[in-house]
């Protein structure tokens, strides 16, 4: 225990610095994702064949295709293109690719599971499409997508691991950098799985916040 | 106002309306009855394009409803709808309800709008419970909101879907009165109804559809206590006697 704790003191502040690596893999890959799944989820329900088809067809392709694979693509490949991106850069841009597919069909049934009398109502009172959605739909949308929402957040802070096999240094690559130069696994190891713990759990509890809220009529 | 000219329309390769021809003159309260499956809401939903139709015409003051055209949101906004279900919004107020059509589609101030529906929702029986949510009001408190919604539009008539088929009975007479009222004050009106007695007392003129066609229309009284066809006697014998 007392090695443990020396040890903790030695590492800590390099495991930051993979920890501050991980939480901008995380928002960066969380921003792109929502951004992008709420595209797919309204292309999805346009009710115009060509996008819902489009749509349909690249969220089932990303769905497909491991996040590891789609990260060496953007990483590996893309320069064959002319298109050279960071490591941080093809990390967020691949995790938010891989996990847009996944927003997308939370958003599209959240939307879904909206009373269609009431986009009726909206439409008799002279509302377009757009004025449905964000006057009607969404604001409901939201709020039974939120608790769904929450565990993505969770599963992409864990899979923003994945961007180590890109050369990005976060928590996961720091650990397994030091446990290499130091052999001391044990502590090192441990330090990690307890650091994405405390970062995973505020996201846990605000999970359960609104999952409870969602509950609520 | 509505004009109506052997509309037709399918369900796939069942016909539901078999050319459908009638006229609703300004300030007229038209009642619909006929057997369930008769096509009289389908009716109702292809006069403000909830539906499309595929032959004939249907116009609204003038303008052709085509619910594929922009202009259908005009259509729309002369002529409103009450369902059977209220489709109230869950998520806002009774009064956030009933301006939310003029201040997001018609752009009024919010101010004057929300004076207005104060006073649409007195004019429906509803004064005090402007910050009441849906889920908080009874069913026939949620159909007097949705009344005043589509009052709040400032229509030239009003489509009814059978708005009292959803309530419990001793709530269906609060939103007949609020209906009769409306009726008294000049407002054209074309209602889908069961209420036999409503159709009697308050409409106009009274068409009675079943399979697709009007079988029989006229003045109210006439049609509902001494009707002409088989079929619209059958039918009122069923409603008003059914055991």
């Amino acid at each position: 225990m007392e090695s443990f704790l020396a040890d903790a003191r030695e590492f800590v502040p390099i495991l930051l610095q993979g920890v501050q690596l991980t939480i901008l893999i995380t928002l960066g890959s969380l921003v792109v994702s929502t951004a992008l799944g709420l595209v797919w989820a309204m292309m999805r329900v346009s009710g115009i064949p060509l996008l819902s088809g489009a749509a349909s067809l690249f969220i089932n392709v990303i769905r497909g295709i491991p996040i590891i694979v789609q990260l060496f693509y953007i990483y590996f490949v893309l320069p064959d293109f002319g298109i050279a991106l960071t490591a941080v850069q093809a990390g967020v841009l691949g995790l938010g690719l891989a996990y847009s597919a996944y927003q997308a069909e939370n958003f599209r049934a959240a939307i879904e599971a909206i009373d269609k009398g009431q986009i009726e109502a909206a439409q008799t009172i002279g509302m377009g499409w757009g004025l449905t959605m964000r006057r009607v739909v969404l604001p409901q949308a939201l709020t039974i997508a939120l608790p769904p929402y929450g565990n993505v957040m969770i599963m992409m802070l864990k899979d923003s691991s994945q961007a180590s096999t890109i050369t990005v240094a976060e928590l996961a690559l720091q650990g397994k950098l030091i446990a290499s130069a130091t052999f001391k696994n044990t502590s090192v190891f441990t330090l990690v799985a307890l650091m994405y713990l405390v970062l995973s759990l505020p996201l846990i509890l605000i999970v359960r916040h609104l999952e409870k809220r969602a509950g609520r009529p | 106002m509505i004009e109506l000219d052997g509309v037709r329309k399918h369900f796939g390769a069942v016909p539901v309306l078999k050319g459908i021809t009638a006229r609703v003159a300004k300030g007229e309260v038209v009642c619909v009855i006929g057997p369930s499956g008769s096509g009289k809401s389908t009716l109702l939903r292809c006069i403000n394009g909830l539906e499309s139709y595929d032959g004939g015409e249907i116009r609204v003051n003038g303008t052709r409803v085509d619910r594929t055209k922009r202009e259908i949101r005009t259509v729309r906004t002369q002529v409103s709808m009450v369902f059977q279900r209220f489709n109230l919004f869950p998520h806002r107020t009774a009064l956030e309800n009933v301006i939310e059509g003029p201040v997001y589609v018609k752009g009024e101030p919010k101010a004057d709008a929300a004076e207005r529906g104060r006073a649409l929702l007195a004019r429906v029986g509803l004064a005090g419970r402007e910050a009441a949510r849906p889920a908080q009001l009874s069913g026939g408190q949620q159909q007097r909101v949705a009344i005043a919604r589509a009052l709040a539009m400032r229509p030239d008539a009003i489509l009814f879907d059978e708005p009292t088929s959803a309530l419990d009975p001793e709530l269906v007479g609060e939103v007949l009165g609020v209906m009769r009222a409306l009726a008294e004050e000049g407002m054209t009106m074309l209602v889908v109804t069961h209420e036999i007695g409503f159709a009697r007392e308050v409409a106009d003129r009274v068409l009675f559809l079943d399979h697709g066609v009007i079988v029989e229309e006229g003045p109210a009284r006439a049609v509902l206590t001494d009707p002409g066809q088989a079929r619209t006697r059958d039918f009122l014998r069923r409603v008003l006697h059914p055991l």
